[in-house]
């Protein structure tokens, strides 16, 4: 296959980028989106150029580092679906493609397609754990947990951070992936104890980053490659207004 | 590296707590819609009932209260709401150019996919179309609460001011257009907030919350345009 791409490129976090054209030959209809990039690195290094910077890790669909928009759309155009697990079968032979990072105020860029997603660990530094003594393992069955709550924390669990839902949102809000955390632990006996501050603390560091509201417009959940439902932004709001009228410092 | 961020927001002002008050006041609007449009329908039992209508809502809880007492009461509270969602509708606007450097669903450079994947037409005209409406509200409450516009001729009776009124094809296309866009914001809006306020607990609750929505705007839709038609075709009359 022969691909035609834009992408674009930035030197540094400061610079101005700008969108660049290159072609790429003898491409692999079995090859995934970012080894059809690798190649193309590899000739852009041949030639002594510099290489397009794209975060990667696992390939697999599992760390959440890939963070590609590609035709506008992010992770591209396979539903559940991450960037390293698309392939380019999904294209046509000449096909010309557009592959942008992910763009919200909160995710400067840093180079080219890599983008800052630490705003995306301090939500979660902002209180999705749980505080428990540490030691071994519990015994299993000591905390029974309903089968319909450990689905749907499983459910959330599978969140794997990757900042789409922030990418596709018309607002640049991070709902979608908070929804995600707070529904994760809330719905676990062993979330209760600081399901309020939680929520509370985890929602003002999200807009603390300065990601936007949520209007349940679900660009989101259509690009999600976890299938994270829209009805666990509801479950933030939720846990939200229950938690306000209450206050927070439970946690003591 | 985890950098230091700005101060926090308290949660009071987050954009959550913020939905859920545009919510209220938007389900506040919409159950005084439902109210209003019943009354409208009112037209069709004749003149002596549609203005012994309109006087009752003023003797509401009379003597209790003193005349028209039970209804600035009322008025009050849908002004508070009314001013509690657009304060909110404007803060979140505010806040989602703030996130997307000002472009909102058109930040990438790419023309591909520019619609997105699924969002729907009445999703992303919520704010557009929340102005229609409101400068909709103005003209409508000048011309029939107020009566300083007066298209067809002004008049003591409620009654008169509307048939008069509607009597105008362009006073009903107006109006037409106008509820057009209140459809598509109640479309969205009525699920909206229903999720906003936490009710929205699966995906099956989606799908019905969506179909409540789509059944109240019809139902508000042809209530609202069922008067003025028939005032326009001749059915109604002074
Ligand atoms: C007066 C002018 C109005 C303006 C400027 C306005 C504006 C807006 C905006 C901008 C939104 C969505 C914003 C966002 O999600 O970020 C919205 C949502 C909504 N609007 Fe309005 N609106 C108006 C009138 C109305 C009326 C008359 C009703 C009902 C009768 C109504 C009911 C709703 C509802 C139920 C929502 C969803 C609330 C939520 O998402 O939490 N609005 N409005
Ligand atoms: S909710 Fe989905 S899109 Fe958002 S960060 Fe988690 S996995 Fe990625
Ligand atoms: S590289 Fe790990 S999810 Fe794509």
């Amino acid at each position: 296959m022969k691909i035609t791409l834009r992408i674009w490129r930035q030197p540094d976090r400061d610079a101005a980028g700008a969108m660049a054209t290159y072609e790429v030959d003898g491409i692999s209809p079995d090859m995934s989106f970012l080894e059809m990039l690798d190649v193309l690195n590899e000739e852009l290094a041949l030639a002594g150029g510099d290489p397009v910077a794209f975060d990667h890790d696992c390939r697999e669909g599992i760390c959440g580092m890939c963070s590609l928009v590609i035709n506008g759309l992010a992770h591209g155009p396979e539903a559940l679906t991450t960037a390293c697990q698309l392939y380019m079968r999904h294209f046509t032979d000449g096909q010309v493609i557009d592959v942008e990072p992910w763009r919200a105020t909160p995710f400067p860029v840093l180079k080219d397609l890599v983008v800052d997603r630490g705003a995306l660990d301090r939500i979660v530094a902002a209180g999705g754990y749980i505080s428990a003594p540490t030691g071994a393992a519990p015994e299993a069955h000591s905390v029974p947990v309903p089968r319909k709550d450990a689905e749907r924390a499983f459910d959330a669990a599978a969140c794997i951070g990757c900042g789409a839902c922030v990418a596709a949102c018309p607002n640049g809000s991070a709902s979608l992936f908070l929804g995600a955390k707070i529904t994760h632990l809330g719905a676990l006996p062993q979330g209760q104890p600081e399901r309020d501050a939680r929520a509370l603390a985890m929602v003002e560091q999200h807009d603390a980053e300065g990601f936007g509201g949520c209007s349940q417009i679900g660009e989101c959940t259509a690009v999600c490659p976890a299938g994270i439902p829209l009805d666990m932004i509801s479950q933030l709001n939720h846990d939200v207004l229950a938690a306000l009228p209450r206050g927070k410092d439970q946690r003591g | 590296m985890m950098a230091v961020t700005a101060a926090r927001r308290r949660a009071t002002g987050s954009s959550t707590a913020l939905h859920g008050l545009m919510a209220v006041g938007g389900i506040i609007m919409v159950l005084f819609l439902v109210a209003h449009m019943y009354g409208n329908l009112k037209v069709f039992s004749g003149q002596a009932a549609f203005d012994g209508y309109s006087a009752y809502l003023r003797t509401i809880l009379e003597p209790l209260l003193p005349y028209a007492g039970a209804l600035w009461i009322l008025r009050v509270i849908l002004l508070l709401s009314v001013g509690a969602h657009i304060l909110a509708a404007f803060v979140l606007w505010h806040r989602a150019r703030a996130a997307t450097g000002g472009r909102g669903g058109y930040r990438y450079l790419s023309t591909a996919n520019r619609r997105g994947v699924q969002r729907s037409y009445a999703s992303f005209t919520m704010r557009w179309g929340g102005i229609t409406i409101a400068l909709f509200v103005i003209y409508h409450l000048l011309h029939l609460t107020v009566n300083v516009i007066a298209p067809g001729g002004a008049s003591e009776s409620p009654y008169t001011r509307m048939v008069n009124g509607f009597s105008i094809w362009w006073v009903v296309l107006s109006y037409a257009v106008a509820l057009a866009a209140l459809g598509l914001h109640l479309r969205h809006g009525i699920f909206s907030a229903l999720a906003s306020l936490g009710a929205n607990t699966s995906t099956t609750t989606r799908r019905r919350y969506n179909q409540a929505a789509v059944l109240v705007t019809a139902v508000l839709l042809i209530g609202f345009l069922v008067p003025p038609l028939c005032i326009l075709a001749g059915w109604v009359g002074p």
